[in-house]
């Protein structure tokens, strides 16, 4: 599915968080969002997931604008995982990732044996299936994390958006969780930290300061001056003969 | 290697068999509890009445079995007792479905009509109407009670938020709007009602089913039953807000939409049972979160659980405060606090980690 998003802002107050935000995402692709710290890729997200109330400019699902279609048709079509969620309720594993069947469901169509069978493949997906009848609150959190990440898978949804889901996880786990959403046949569009991971991204948009200061391929949007400039960092390119692929070691910037 | 996952949707079954099936499982046992728990209503009394007796007259009433009763026991019986029972009944699953709707939506475990001042403005309400006459005889106590209750939560709401707008926040919020009403009706007693109306009035404001006839009846027993549909058809709504109301919205849950339907329905339902009853304590705080202990946190089971649970709750309450000091009805809400308030220690010292 195609995103298109058309000069998004959102403003907490006086303060605007992000600001004249314009992306096209191809269907298929693989996006990373890049920045530091409060640079807006959070709220660039949820803007582009339709969460945000008061927002400025316009989102595009294929050709529909977002603010038209239903919420449950957005939801069967975008699936959001947030960077950190927290119940009170005693949910068990299998509970959660059923919660992504809710907008394929109505009192016509009530759960089913083919939702049971969607859920057991996201949590498959995500090595999760041992650990169904868990309790919520009993796991750890790269747990949590993938199990939010299955319950988005189980929204079957065309386009992921996922809000730095590595950042919980394992370095087993990160690269497993990496390896799956490069061999998901829906779209991703991703918050990250870790530049090395987003070497692999198809694309990648730098935020800063609320702002998409640049869009392009890995190698495009990565220069020496940029690090230098938003990140505060010098890197060294390095070549793993594994694989030839480059990495970055990185070096603060004192100022 | 292919990823099992892929986009867009699976035919799906549809048929009234998925949706019957659990009707019969649970619906039959839980309709025979609570017909056994009316029944018990009527049976048990200061004047225990026989059974036989008790089916004999509600067969003369219902089809004109005409069976021979005694008058009196037959007035106590269809006049008195069944109402009550149904009253409490009815009463009992309003105040359970409103408490469950309210800690879904609201995200805190402590969260009921009680706690968040809808009884108390509820009962201010009712007080103004019926002590100073406002409204002319146009309005009626229900709906004082209603609009009272209506104020009551708009207030607690607006003032959570701009608190900054947390559930502590809210919970905050809710003890001081229920200070605030529990206040302004005693105030309006204080300067407005004579002696007797002042007593009439605190008995009423515990929690009192005396007065109950069968146009009470017909009011508590639709309402409650709308109630019931109205969660059964929100049940996945409310399962989504688990995670929080934009968790919510990204299931696809038009959360406004479902926060306005919902927390109305539960302020009516809450502003009913006051108007009939007086403000009865505890059950909508206490019974869900039993029900969570026994069905589990799904809303599907726990909505049904919960109304079944609060309808017997209050019925063994209503018995016990005809029975327990003979010669003497003691008020139902202080029965349903005695029993309340330690459930209610048990919930904050269950819930200590998660405040």
């Amino acid at each position: 599915m195609r995103l298109s998003a058309n000069r998004l802002g959102w403003a907490a107050g006086q303060r605007q968080i992000v600001s004249d935000v314009s992306l096209q995402i191809e269907s298929g692709e693989t996006f990373g969002l890049i920045g530091p710290n409060g640079s807006g890729k959070s709220t660039l997200l949820r803007l582009m997931a339709g969460l945000m109330p008061r927002a400025q400019g316009a989102v595009m699902l294929d050709d529909d604008p977002i603010t038209k279609l239903p919420r449950p048709e957005i939801a069967r079509r975008i699936a959001f995982v947030e960077q950190q969620v927290e119940t009170s309720d005693a949910l068990s594993v299998r509970d959660v990732v059923e919660l992504g069947r809710t907008p394929w469901l109505s009192a016509l169509a009530p759960f089913g044996s083919q939702d049971v069978e969607i859920v057991r493949d996201a949590l498959s997906v995500v090595g999760m299936a041992e650990k169904v009848e868990q309790g919520w609150s009993t796991l750890s959190g790269g747990e949590r994390q993938r199990v939010q990440i299955a319950r988005a898978l189980a929204q079957r949804p065309r386009l992921l958006l996922l809000d730095e889901p590595t950042t919980h996880l394992d370095i087993h786990h990160q690269l497993a969780l990496l390896r799956l959403i490069s061999r998901l046949s829906v779209t991703v569009i991703f918050a990250l930290h870790d530049l090395n991971q987003a070497m692999n991204c198809d694309r990648l948009g730098v935020m800063e300061g609320g702002r998409l200061v640049a869009c392009g391929t890995p190698p495009e949007v990565l220069t020496p001056e940029r690090l230098a400039s938003i990140f505060q960092v010098r890197a060294t390119p390095l070549r793993d003969p594994a694989d030839n692929s480059t990495l970055f070691r990185f070096h603060c910037l004192e100022e | 290697m292919n990823t099992p996952v892929t986009s867009g949707a699976l035919p799906r079954a549809t048929g009234l068999g998925v949706l019957l099936r659990p009707v019969a499982l649970w619906g039959v046992p839980g309709a025979i509890v609570l017909l056994a728990a009316i029944l018990a209503g009527v049976v048990i009394g200061e004047t225990p009445l026989p059974f036989s007796m008790v089916v004999a007259v509600i067969a003369n009433n219902l089809w004109g079995a005409g069976y021979e009763v005694d008058l009196i026991d037959a007035g106590i019986i269809w006049s008195y007792r069944l109402p009550r029972t149904l009253v409490a009944a009815a009463c009992g699953a309003g105040l359970a479905l409103s408490g469950v709707v309210l800690q879904a939506l609201v995200r805190n475990a402590l969260a009921d009509p009680y706690l968040l001042g809808v009884s108390a403005g509820a009962s201010t309400g009712a007080v103004v109407v019926t002590i100073l006459g406002v409204g002319g005889g146009m309005i009626g106590i229900s709906g004082g009670a209603f609009i009272g209750a209506a104020l009551a939560f708009v207030l607690v709401a607006a003032l959570a938020r701009a608190a900054g707008g947390g559930s502590a926040q809210l919970v905050l919020a809710g003890v001081a709007g229920s200070q605030l009403f529990n206040a302004m009706t005693s105030f309006l007693i204080a300067k407005s009602a004579n002696a007797e109306q002042a007593r009439g009035i605190m008995f009423w404001l515990l929690g009192n089913l005396s007065g109950v006839r069968w146009p009470d009846v017909w009011l508590a027993v639709p309402i409650a039953g709308v109630g019931l549909f109205a969660c059964l058809a929100f049940v996945r709504s409310m399962d989504a807000f688990s995670f929080g109301a934009s968790a919510a919205a990204s299931l696809g849950v038009s959360v406004r939409r479902v926060q306005v339907v919902l927390i109305g329905m539960a302020t009516m339902i809450t502003a009913t049972m006051v108007s009939l009853v007086g403000s009865i304590g505890f059950v909508g705080l206490v019974i869900p979160h039993a029900m969570r202990f026994v069905v589990g946190p799904r809303h599907a089971r726990l909505i049904p659980a919960s109304a079944l649970a609060g309808a017997v709750f209050l019925i063994a309450a209503d018995i016990v405060s005809r029975i327990l000091i003979h010669g003497q009805v003691i008020p139902i809400g202080v029965v349903t606090a005695l029993v309340g308030a330690p459930g209610f220690a048990l919930i904050l010292i269950y819930n200590r980690r998660r405040l």
